[in-house]
């Protein structure tokens, strides 16, 4: 018997887990896809936003704020690429510089440090924006992060204090026995005390296999543009427009590894495994984006990606009890401000539910840090060339575009959430994610993943489980 | 600091190239740094012929090719590191590359030359609409599974883009027993040699659909399961109506080359349209001592030019390094009416006897002259049938034709009357 089975490993359902790992309890976390934080967490804008514009009173003013000030910690502890650069909301004409004095009291009242900044003062910090802008909204302390080691490495360190983890299982029936739910996923069978539902954009299916809901989600896909890390200065912020009723809006912004983002745009999109991109929008994006900075390089585009939104029809996050059971807790409608709230939704879960569910009982070997990666590019010579003596393998590089070492693809594997995929490793690394997109390095992965899991190349995957790289092995030449 | 006279970046052809040659211009100590476990560069995995037909007067296979130079470099005993990457690269000449075996290293090199090659755009640069599912792949890659590793990415194959890479993977795929349904070419022409179309497409009978490209891909379960092309207007819009759905597993992309220098983009070294450095007579870079060739240059269609420009890198190096390349003159090279982009950017030397002047053409065009003026003055003019896109042309000027021009040259196109 569990005591708790939290289904979703994305960002929300990991920092729940991570939470939970500091007490002894029996901890499971299940994920249908076959790696971590895979689906929205995966396609965001990567920003941790300070928090000014959610309406106050709301839980997403308030979990976003509290998360803001949770996160030099949680990059430090979990040793995540983290970067204050601080925000600004751009007003392009005198309608919007009016809507930004509302902006201002908004971030007053949500208790959030920001100031007005004049034309002269906006252009001063970031040349490269519209000389239309009237004024801006600084926000000093939003931030940009590694949305996909902070996933990765969040669950890492909870599976090091004792959680499960539980890849390619998805949740098809949950049963409430009155003493434990029964979850039957398409491999096992488990009973369990409570069940999280952190199921991202699943999580009404998820809430309705126990019970009818009086809410549903009503995904919105956001596409955007990544460009190359060519260069630094395009711009220093991340730059907003002013915000709308379908969202904040084209942001265009530097990324925690200085390559930029531009986007998202937000579509409705009943079907949400779709996260294909299509050029009317991408132009849409193009075109709203250069508004605000007219001098993007588009030419230094890599990828155009796409994410689906699990807005909700609350309009802001469903983080409660089920109505037929205090034991079964919906965590939903995390969209946008999800990331930087997440580590405090999950404060707010284990508060308000779990703490009043158990009599809980801290473990003495809680370790919130995990162990330090050797991510080479952030070391000096001298200890690269200190590393690279104890293991030669960290002086082979691999991806030659973001200079990635056999090193760190070996260390990658060793971990307790293990990349399983091209693109896990990818995601993990960044060995492919440069100027050609993994054309020369990826075959090399595809060789490393199918050498360290004794497997042939051709069950090397993607991403997917359908998604194989390669078809047949021809005659040996 | 270990010191060394000249460093290249690169062991392909253009590399081995320059070495050769600034070693038979006087130059010993020389460096070669190779990233990868062989010399010879992307010419490992071009298995097919047609490789020397200008230098060496034969047909030969990549690997044939790049073996006689690399035995050039081994007889000259000329040093060279495998496996070894290049992080990073000073104004001041500083090369810091890694290994396995010597760790981080950095070099005080007199001259270097970037011959780094090109990399292929993906699917992000041309913004590919559809699923992002596994199946898309581009044409080298292709190329280096099947051919380095023997393994075949699909079984049923569109292809993007008429570049040579592509035509070339097109017949080597169908002759793993793979199915090629068609190439979707979004240009009126086709952006690959003649003699690919003919042998790589016409012989297998495989369809070119120019102006063509994909309005989408489809593989929501992971992998590529469909591919919808449609007809492109003249502003390269889709044209409702036009189109042609193909079940396939894999959209191959041949949708061009991109010079690999994103060192020089970091030292802020004066650009070019190419995307590669502009460089003078000797291919020097705007950085003093840095030198530029191959397809980190600009992208080549035929390696035998690669080579040979290799080779002006490596007596243009030799020469700095020797102290004989001081600017004696600044004469600035633009392209005017019809050409894409002209190499040499700038003149600044007499050191060479002649010119050659490389440039493409922005679109196919038949009967023209190649006019080269300064100002109002017509310096030289030489008649050409046709000229295409896809194969760059060279053109050489003697020095004494261009003594006396000053400030700048413009090479175009005009239509014979």
């Amino acid at each position: 018997m569990l005591d708790v089975l939290i289904i979703g490993a994305g960002v929300t359902g990991s920092f729940i887990a991570r939470k939970l790992s500091q007490y002894q309890l029996s901890v499971l976390l299940l994920d249908k896809e076959n790696d971590v934080g895979n689906v929205t967490s995966n396609a965001n804008s990567a920003i941790i936003h300070s928090g000014y514009d959610p309406l106050p009173g709301t839980l997403k003013a308030k979990l976003n704020v509290r998360g803001n000030q949770m996160f030099d910690d949680i990059a430090r502890e979990l040793d995540v690429h983290f970067k204050r650069v601080g925000s600004l909301t751009v007003a392009i004409n005198d309608e919007q510089m009016n809507m930004l004095a509302d902006l201002v009291k908004r971030s007053k009242e949500n208790g959030v440090p920001a100031s007005l900044l004049t034309k002269e003062e906006v252009l001063r910090m970031e040349p490269h924006i519209s000389k239309e802008v009237k004024g801006a909204l600084l926000a000093p302390t939003a931030g940009v992060i590694d949305p996909f080691n902070l996933v990765v490495h969040c669950v890492e360190n909870a599976v090091d204090n004792g959680v499960k983890l539980h890849l390619n299982e998805e949740v098809i029936d949950i049963k409430n026995n009155s003493d434990y739910f029964l979850v039957k996923t398409n491999k096992e069978e488990y009973q369990s005390k409570v069940v999280i539902n952190a199921a991202g954009l699943y999580s009404d299916k998820i809430a309705s296999m126990i019970e009818e809901i009086d809410w549903k989600l009503i995904p919105r896909k956001g596409e955007y543009f990544v460009l190359d890390h060519y260069d630094v200065g395009l711009v220093n912020h991340t730059i907003f427009p002013l915000p709308s009723i379908k969202g904040k809006g084209v942001l265009v912004s530097m990324t925690s590894s200085n390559n930029y983002i531009v986007g998202p745009s937000s579509e409705p999109n009943d079907d949400v495994d779709d996260v294909s991109t299509d050029s009317y929008t991408l132009s849409e994006i193009r075109r709203q984006a250069t508004e605000l900075v007219p001098d993007i390089p588009f030419n230094q585009v890599i990828r155009v990606f796409s994410g689906n939104r699990p807005t909700s029809t609350r309009h802001d996050f469903i983080i409660e009890s089920a109505k037929s059971s205090k034991f079964f807790i919906n965590v939903a409608g995390i969209e946008s401000p999800g990331l930087v709230s997440s580590p405090a939704i999950a404060e707010y879960v284990f508060e308000n539910f779990i703490s009043k569910l158990f009599n809980l009982v801290k473990k003495e070997n809680y370790n919130p840090c995990v162990k330090k990666y050797h991510v080479l590019n952030d070391m000096d010579v001298h200890s690269r060339n200190e590393i690279i003596a104890k293991n030669p393998e960290f002086g082979k590089i691999v991806c030659s575009c973001e200079k990635i070492s056999l090193g760190e693809i070996k260390e990658l594997l060793s971990r307790s959430v293990p990349p399983k995929t091209v693109k896990g490793v990818k995601r993990r690394c960044r060995a492919g994610f440069g100027k050609c997109q993994g054309g020369f390095c990826s075959p090399l992965v595809t060789l490393i993943l199918a050498k360290h899991y004794g497997l042939s190349p051709l069950d090397i995957k993607w991403d997917k489980d359908q998604s194989n790289i390669l078809v047949e092995e021809v005659k040996k030449l | 600091m270990i010191k060394r006279d000249l460093v290249i970046i690169g062991g392909g052809s253009a590399g081995m190239a320059a070495a050769i040659e600034a070693k038979k211009n006087g130059i010993d100590d020389i460096l070669i740094l190779e990233k990868d476990s062989v010399l010879g560069g992307i010419l490992n995995q071009c298995i097919h012929n047609g490789f020397g037909l200008t230098e060496f007067k034969e047909e030969l296979t990549g690997p044939e090719y790049l073996s006689r130079f690399a035995n050039q470099v081994d007889e000259l005993g000329i040093e060279y590191k495998l496996d070894s990457l290049v992080l990073d690269v000073s104004e001041n000449r500083l090369v810091t590359y890694s290994n396995a075996h010597d760790g981080v290293v950095t070099i005080e090199a007199k001259a270097i030359i970037f011959a780094t090659g090109c990399y292929e755009r993906g699917p992000g640069a041309i913004q590919l609409a559809g699923d992002r599912c596994s199946g898309i792949i581009t044409a080298g890659t292709a190329q280096k599974y099947l051919n380095i590793h023997g393994f075949l990415v699909g079984k049923r194959i569109v292809i993007l883009g008429s570049g040579d890479i592509g035509l070339i993977m097109a017949r080597r795929m169908t002759l793993e027993g793979a199915k090629v349904l068609c190439v979707s070419e979004i240009m009126p022409y086709s952006n690959g040699l003649n003699r690919n179309i003919a042998q790589c497409l016409n012989d297998y009978n495989i369809p070119l659909y120019l102006s063509h490209s994909v309005l989408r891909v489809e593989g929501k379960k992971g992998r590529v399961e469909k591919v919808v092309l449609a007809a492109v207007d003249d502003k390269m819009k889709f044209i409702p109506g036009t189109e042609m759905e193909f079940e396939c597993d894999t959209l191959l992309l041949s949708v061009g080359l991109v010079p690999y220098v994103s060192l020089l983009d970091k030292l802020h070294a004066d650009m070019s349209s190419t995307r590669g450095a502009k460089v003078n007579d000797q291919l020097m870079t705007s950085i003093p001592g840095i030198f530029s060739c191959g397809n980190c240059l600009h992208v080549h269609d035929v390696v035998d030019f690669v080579t040979d420009e290799g080779r002006d890198a490596g007596r243009g190096a030799a020469n700095y390094i020797k102290g004989l390349s001081n600017k004696q003159k600044h004469l600035e090279v633009k392209p005017g009416n019809g050409v894409s982009y002209v190499i040499p950017q700038f003149i600044e030397t007499d050191l060479n006897n002649d010119i050659t002047f490389k440039f493409r053409v922005r679109k196919p065009i038949q009967n023209v002259f190649v006019n080269f003026s300064s100002g109002e003055e017509l310096v030289h003019k030489v008649y050409k049938q046709v000229l295409i896109p896809s194969e760059m042309v060279m053109i050489k000027i003697s020095k004494e034709k261009l003594t006396n021009v000053k400030d700048e040259i413009v090479v175009s196109i005009k239509e014979r009357e």
